[in-house]
């Protein structure tokens, strides 16, 4: 048996102090912290907590075709720091990526740029353009290396050709992800429908606007028999869907983003175009349902739907603002708000960020198990970090985070343990 | 009063005395008006810019003579003109605008937030006249100040009620500050399809029936209907729209004796009211047309000495706590 390449030593991992030993880029075992060792390369840990890398399963690159928001070099810049060892990028770039040349184009540039990770993995277009109108080439994009089909950002309006997707993706062994949103009900609103809004004199989208589409999917996989995974549920009658439909068994998953576990249509006040977002933040209500909709697994997974865009974009009022937030720099920083506040354990962020994306997705997880890929992150909750356009990796600096104090920084990223970056004396 | 704000984006940043003190000063305006000569030289030397990137040809038009009365140089930006055209970027029209040292810009603009964009952006007063759905503090200003001429400045037990389309009235919210402020009971009256998100959390009585609403009240403010608002099915037509929410005497049969008939202009006649009740004696429609002049006349008289009376303190090094008493200066020029 070949000795370890490296050791980290000195990390919690579930309350206790371990060392993480690697060769050939899947874990060997964790040994005991002072376990000798003349071989491999020695990483100290200073007692950070070892993470496994997470999987963010919903981000926006917006290369090719808006390199001046974010490219992949920076966007998987800003993953490798803020603790991610995959993403899947959406497919609403310029071309769209409904072929077989933009995938790989994509992962391409991710291999250029990023050769030991974070890894690409491509989400292909559900329909044309994202047109909504024709099915894209969806075994031409799979076979290029698409994970996943969505039309995020453009949502299906029609059910039946909504239907045939999932028909059509099911063949080839790979989930639709559906971006809920009834696209009549929504349009032209740039928050929530509700107090703030009539305040405010904006155009809101009302929770029903998402909570129709789920359902329509919910209905949908269950009479198909097919899976369907929902994007960025925001609302409290969404989660009450998926818990019912859960309970009947269908096989729906579902993904929230950290923002809403945390703010409300409040941050918008004074226009706040930073905390535009789609869909909208919405209710202390709404929070409360999501959280505990994480605790109990009815929310699968978390993702960031990192949607960089540039200053000058969000630097007009707030009906031609862009919608998105910045999320890959924050994400892990925000999760652990969370376990802060108690609403989620250390546990439950290796299952929401790490474990169920990796599952339904099928990417390899870290389990920190014998062959597991050594995927990990070094994360220090102690040190506390405040957001500034400086601190953000990626291009986008559009967080209503900028000017905050986050608790926790990732101070070592290793992909198939090959160490990204360490910094752990800042512990 | 040493006038605090430096910007006019919301009724709701004045408090009541504030809301009076405006009263008080476009009183004394209001007389400049009935001269034969109607300018003093109270603000020569002052630059102010009217943006009106939304047309609206009545409100800019008071602001234009609100400011030459009092001796101001008022220069008018079109939204079609020169660079400053709708679709440019509201920042860089904000820098362009910084770069004229304007002492006041007033701003119309056809989004929300467009004034709290440009004051937070802007070392000048801005004041907002009119925002998208959001505020349009001076036409509030105005209404309270035509109430008050004739009711006088303490409007507890009285009752306003607003009828129309509320939900795309910036008129609506800044009237129900307004009014609420000053101790008035508000009553809004309008179909579902036209009530803003969260009404029911505002200060005011909501109704669907327009005879009902009208029981009581002693004064009715009827909103301008954008006929749009019937392509958008928010309305069947609008002929139903009149027949169901146009203001008529049958409505103001229980009214309060004296009911006071308002709209801020410009009106569908026959649409949102009575054609015969637009003229009628209670109606004070061309009153709010001449107290809108000496409203913005107060308006930009504080707005514009404001600063002076704080570079003074600043000058002297110390606190503006006993501030020199404003009083305008209302000989001719
Ligand atoms: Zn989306």
């Amino acid at each position: 048996m070949p000795g370890p390449d490296l050791i980290v030593r000195n990390v919690l991992w579930q309350d206790e102090l371990v060392s993480l030993w690697i060769e050939q880029g899947v874990v060997q075992r964790l040994a005991p912290p002072d376990e000798p060792c003349s071989e491999g390369e020695q990483l100290h840990g200073g007692g950070a907590l070892l993470l496994p890398g997470l999987i963010d399963a919903h981000v926006h690159l917006r290369e090719p075709g808006f390199e001046y928001k974010e490219d992949i070099a920076s966007g998987l810049e800003a993953a490798a720091r803020g603790g991610f060892s995959a993403v899947l990028a959406m497919a609403n770039t310029r071309p769209v990526n409904d072929s077989a040349a933009v995938t790989s184009f994509m992962r391409d540039r991710a291999a250029e740029a990023h050769p030991f990770g974070p890894r690409l993995h491509p989400v292909g277009a559900l329909t044309k353009g994202l047109a909504g109108q024709e099915l894209a080439p969806l075994a031409e994009l799979a076979e290029a290396g698409c994970v996943a089909f969505s039309n995020d950002g453009l949502p299906v309006a029609s059910p039946d050709l909504f239907r045939r997707a999932m028909e059509y993706a099911s063949d080839l062994g790979l989930v639709v992800i559906d971006h809920c949103e009834d696209p009549v009900l929504a349009e032209g609103a740039s928050m929530n429908e509700g107090r703030i809004s009539g305040l405010l004199g904006l155009k809101g989208q009302p929770v029903v606007a998402e909570s129709m589409q789920v359902a329509r999917d919910i209905l949908l996989a269950e009479y198909l028999d097919l899976p369907i995974h929902l994007a960025h549920i925001s609302c409290r009658q969404s989660v009450e869907l998926i818990r019912w439909a859960k309970a009947r068994g269908v096989r729906v998953s579902a993904e929230t983003c950290p923002h809403y576990l945390l703010w409300t249509e409040e941050m918008v006040q004074g226009y706040n175009t930073l905390a535009k977002v789609n869909p909208p933040l919405r209710t202390d209500d709404d929070v409360l349902a999501l959280r505990q909709a994480v605790r109990e697994g009815v929310i699968d997974i978390l993702v960031t739907d990192h949607a960089p865009h540039a200053d000058h974009e969000k630097e007009v009022p707030m009906d031609e603002a862009p919608n998105g937030i910045s999320g890959l720099d924050t994400a892990l920083s925000l999760s652990w708000k969370l376990v802060r506040e108690g609403v989620l354990s250390p546990q439950d962020l290796c299952a929401l960020w790490s474990a169920r994306p990796g599952a339904l997705f099928s990417l390899p997880v870290n389990r920190f198990q014998h062959g597991d890929p050594a995927d990990f992150i070094l994360f220090n909750p102690d040190l506390e970090w405040t957001v500034t356009p400086e601190t953000l990796r990626s291009k986008g600096k559009n967080t209503p985070c900028l000017g905050q104090t986050l608790p926790g920084r990732v101070v070592a990223h290793g992909i198939t343990g090959k160490i990204l970056f360490h910094d752990v004396d800042a512990s | 009063m040493l006038w605090p704000h430096k910007d006019l984006l919301c009724i709701s940043q004045l408090t009541a005395a504030e809301i009076l003190y405006v009263f008080q000063v476009a009183r004394r305006f209001a007389e400049i008006n009935t001269r034969p000569v109607k300018k003093v030289p109270t603000l020569k030397g002052k630059s102010v810019i009217l943006f009106f990137v939304e047309p609206s040809t009545r409100t800019k038009t008071s602001f234009d003579i609100a400011g030459k009365r009092l001796s101001a140089d008022t220069y008018s930006l079109a939204a079609s003109s020169s660079s400053l055209r709708k679709g440019e970027n509201l920042k860089d029209s904000a820098l362009t605008l910084q770069a004229m040292h304007p002492d006041a810009l007033v701003l119309r603009h056809h989004q929300s937030g467009a004034s709290e964009f440009l004051a937070r952006r802007l070392s000048c007063s801005v004041i907002n006249a009119g925002d998208g759905w959001h505020a349009h503090p001076t036409q509030a200003l105005l209404d309270g100040f035509t109430l008050s001429e004739v009711w006088g400045d303490d409007m507890a037990g009285k009752t306003v009620l607003i009828v129309g389309d509320i939900a795309h009235s910036r008129v609506a919210r800044s009237d129900v500050l307004l009014f609420t402020a000053l101790g008035a009971r508000v009553r809004i009256c309008a179909p579902r399809t036209l009530l803003p998100a969260g009404v029911r959390q505002w200060p005011v009585e909501v109704f669907s029936d327009l005879t009902e609403a009208c029981n009581g009240v002693d004064a009715v403010v009827c909103l301008r209907l954008q006929l749009e608002r019937q392509k958008a099915g928010l309305l069947p037509d609008l002929r139903e729209y009149a027949r169901t929410y146009g203001l008529g005497a049958r409505h103001l049969s229980k009214a309060n004796p004296g009911v006071l008939v308002m709209h801020p202009g410009p009106m569908n006649r026959g649409v949102e009211i009575d054609a015969a009740l637009a003229d009628a004696e209670n109606s004070l429609i061309l009153d709010q047309v001449s107290a809108g002049v000496a409203t913005r006349m107060a308006l930009l008289f504080l707005f514009l000495t404001r600063k002076d009376a704080t570079d003074q303190g600043d000058a002297r090094g110390d606190q503006v706590e006993s501030p020199q008493p404003q009083s305008p200066s209302l000989q001719e020029d």
